[in-house]
């Protein structure tokens, strides 16, 4: 795994060997912690980082973190791992925090569950990957499966042969996002700006003969995507068929971040990475607390404009907004950070599954606050509705924003 | 693009440890912290590039000029921007000069090999930075400053892969270049994305927080030499009341370094509610937050500050 620096001795060994389980630890925490880092570490430590616990933890700090959000439970699993107040003195102490993983003594109730689980491998584990979604799909029951029939049907009053059914019919959605020009060409067979290095190229080749000039042209990206869902307890039931679009789109052509909210924000683009979208979506129900709870949109719409919109949105994002808009707080505020968050992308597009009802009216006070910021509202409440929104996702949108109660 | 500092080599060694790094970039007038410290003294040693991220205005450009004039080597910088390809980065060919080379070589009748070989050779090729970093002609390896990594797209990240892992780039027509000694390199980066992970694999990982009171106000005093010592302490306390706040953008060291510029310029003595209502431009940039400390606010944080400072007095 690494060279133990052979001048050093028995004890720098020893400390060797914490660090590497030190960062096996931070590993199994879910921080990417490879092996060059370790040995990095390793290197840095017989340069400095021994003469105070405050160097120890900046020079580990230095060499085994990359990611500002991952420092708090850097921070806690350091002060966890290396809790021997003399610390530096003896180093032989430092085999301490092993003797306790290896007793299985009752821990300490660590701060963060993800790092209690990777200091304390011995714990009783939660079952690993028992998606939980299967309660949804275990009583299959009913046989039939009209496609057409199925594309209409309201995702809340599927059966659970459907639902799964649907599940399927959504994987198989072709995704194709907005094409936006990037600042970066390709090579072109039309006219449009030379490229001159392989132009030159062509020509050194026969001898500067002739011309042969070859073209650039932009090349165009798909546009990135932010989806924001709301899964209170009224619209779980659409949050989670909309988390497995969500997860298709995640694995499409294009950059998708996504967020999950109730109470509180989650960011769960990096748990619909998982390949399998009942893992996924599954991972992302037992990582949220709030789940099927209740539903603060102004709060969570100022936590994601406060902390997240200047690192995932860029002026050429889509979002969608995936909520009922039920919100009985301030409405003022509401439509405050609306506009804050529509005028951070470049298009705003709201799906609500209230829409399902053809004499929808925006009655209600928050959702009357919203509509004027968003460029699209759109129902979300069944296939069809679903694959209409991947049309409007793949087009670019020229009409100008025409926020419009229209029932499907 | 480069500046070259006066080579005086007992002066210009690289820190002995951590506390002689502190030392001398606190002679330039670079307040660091330890931790900060520690991760360039080990960046200087293990030859490894520094990667700095951090709210804007903590000072992350600063370091690279400060290390710069430290260890008198050249600055090197380069401004990340989106687009950025390696013809603006590393290298381009000079078509204008290959086209005339190619016209004479019609007339004095070059046979299509030499051609060839001498069209895309040393002489026809611009350096940019990247390239300038690692020359093997450099006298002294520069200071490479890769300012606002996040600011470039995602494809550029893959270029400077080679250049931070082996010093190198390699020129397809001409072969691979390897910087004689390698650069000190500063990657800086606001955090308005996430870098990729390869890159931050092959650097020194430090974020820049912003400074304690104590430090700012050591910052301010070698920053702003002329600055009443009374105004500064005020100045420092609010600026950190203001950070405890919920603003959009937090307040940098180089806002308060430029608001106590602008309240010298005012002759300002001490803070009062109407001289922060008038300047408040110079330290928030977001009209959001100015419209959050007007009416009473600034006035109430002032009065905390003053409160605060009466306690500590008294």
């Amino acid at each position: 795994m690494f060279r133990a620096p052979a001048s050093t001795g028995p004890s720098a060994g020893r400390l060797a060997e914490n660090v590497v389980h030190f960062a096996r630890v931070l590993r199994t925490a879910g921080m990417p912690v490879g092996t060059d880092r370790v040995q990095t570490a390793l290197a840095a430590l017989q340069l400095a980082g021994l003469e105070s616990k405050r160097d120890f933890h900046a020079v580990l700090s230095a060499c085994l973190l990359d990611r500002a959000e991952h420092r708090a439970l850097f921070d806690q699993a350091f002060v966890l791992f290396w809790r021997d107040p003399d610390l530096m003195g003896r180093m032989r102490a430092l085999m301490l925090p092993k003797v306790h993983l290896k007793d299985g003594a009752s821990p300490p109730p660590p701060e963060n569950r993800r790092l209690g689980e990777a200091l304390f491998p011995h714990q009783p584990n939660r079952p690993s990957d028992e998606p939980e979604t299967e309660q949804v799909e275990v009583h299959a029951e009913l046989t039939w499966n009209d496609r057409e029939l199925l594309r209409q049907a309201d995702f809340e009053t599927m059966t659970a042969d459907e639902w799964r059914e649907a599940q399927r019919l959504l994987r198989e959605l072709t995704l194709v996002f907005e094409p936006l020009p990037t600042r970066r060409a390709r090579r072109a067979s039309r006219p449009g700006a030379p490229d001159w290095r392989t132009t030159m190229a062509a020509m050194a080749r026969h001898g500067g003969e002739f011309w042969d000039l070859r073209w650039r042209a932009p090349r165009p990206l798909p546009a990135p995507l932010v989806v924001l869902a709301d899964i209170s307890g009224s619209m779980s039931r659409y949050s989670r068929m909309l988390l497995h679009f969500a997860h298709a789109l995640g694995h499409a052509d294009a950059a998708v971040e996504s967020f999950v909210f109730g109470t509180r924000l989650t960011r769960t683009a990096r748990l619909l990475k998982r390949r399998d979208p009942d893992q996924a979506v599954g991972e992302v129900v037992r990582a949220v607390a709030d789940w099927s709870g209740g539903t603060r949109i102004t709060a969570t719409l100022h936590e994601f404009n406060q902390r997240w919109a200047r690192r995932v949105l860029s002026g050429r994002s889509t979002v969608l907004l995936i909520t009922d808009g039920l919100e009985h707080g301030d409405t003022a505020a509401l439509a405050h950070e609306m506009d804050r968050l529509h005028k951070r992308c470049r298009r705003l597009v709201w799906l609500n599954p209230l829409l399902r009802y053809a004499g929808f009216e925006p009655r209600a006070a928050g959702i009357r606050a919203m509509l004027p910021h968003v460029d699209r509202f759109l129902p979300a409440h069944n296939l069809q509705s679903l694959s209409d929104l991947v049309a409007v996702l793949a087009h670019r949108d020229d009409a100008p924003p025409r926020p419009n109660s229209q029932p499907r | 693009m480069s500046t070259a500092a006066p080579a005086d080599p007992a002066a210009t060694a690289p820190p002995a440890s951590i506390d002689d790094t502190i030392a001398r970039l606190a002679a330039l007038d670079y307040v660091a912290d330890r931790p900060l410290a520690t991760c360039v003294y080990l960046a200087l040693k293990l030859q490894r590039p520094l990667f700095l991220e951090g709210e804007p205005g903590t000072g992350k450009t600063e370091i690279a000029r400060t290390l710069a004039a430290m260890l008198g080597r050249p600055l090197i910088r380069l401004q990340c921007y989106e687009g950025l390809d390696l013809a603006g980065a590393a290298y381009e060919w000079n078509y204008g000069r290959q086209m005339m080379e190619i016209r004479l070589a019609e007339k004095e009748q070059v046979s299509r090999d030499a051609l060839a070989a001498e069209l895309f050779s040393d002489r026809f090729l611009t350096k940019r930075a990247l390239l300038q970093a690692i020359d093997p002609a450099n006298a002294v390896p520069p200071v490479l400053l890769i300012d606002e990594l996040d600011r470039a797209d995602e494809p550029f990240e893959a270029f400077l892969l080679e250049v931070l892992a082996d010093y190198q780039i390699t020129i397809p027509e001409l072969g691979t270049v390897k910087a004689a000694q390698p650069p000190i390199v500063i990657l800086t980066s606001n955090r308005t994305r996430e870098i990729h992970d390869a890159v931050k694999r092959r650097c020194l990982y430090h974020w820049v927080d912003f400074p304690s009171a104590a430090r700012e106000l050591e910052i301010l005093r070698r920053r702003v030499p002329g600055a009443a010592g009374e105004l500064s302490r005020q100045i420092v306390a609010f600026v950190q009341q203001l950070r405890s706040l919920e603003l959009y953008k937090l307040p940098g060291i180089a806002e308060t370094i430029e608001w106590t510029r602008a309240l010298m310029e005012l002759n300002a003595v001490v803070l009062d509610p109407e001289l922060i209502q008038q300047t408040l431009g110079v330290l928030l940039k977001y009209q959001d937050d100015i419209a959050r400390l007007q009416g009473g606010e600034a006035a109430r944080l002032l009065a905390q500050v003053r409160e605060e400072a009466r306690v500590a007095a008294g």
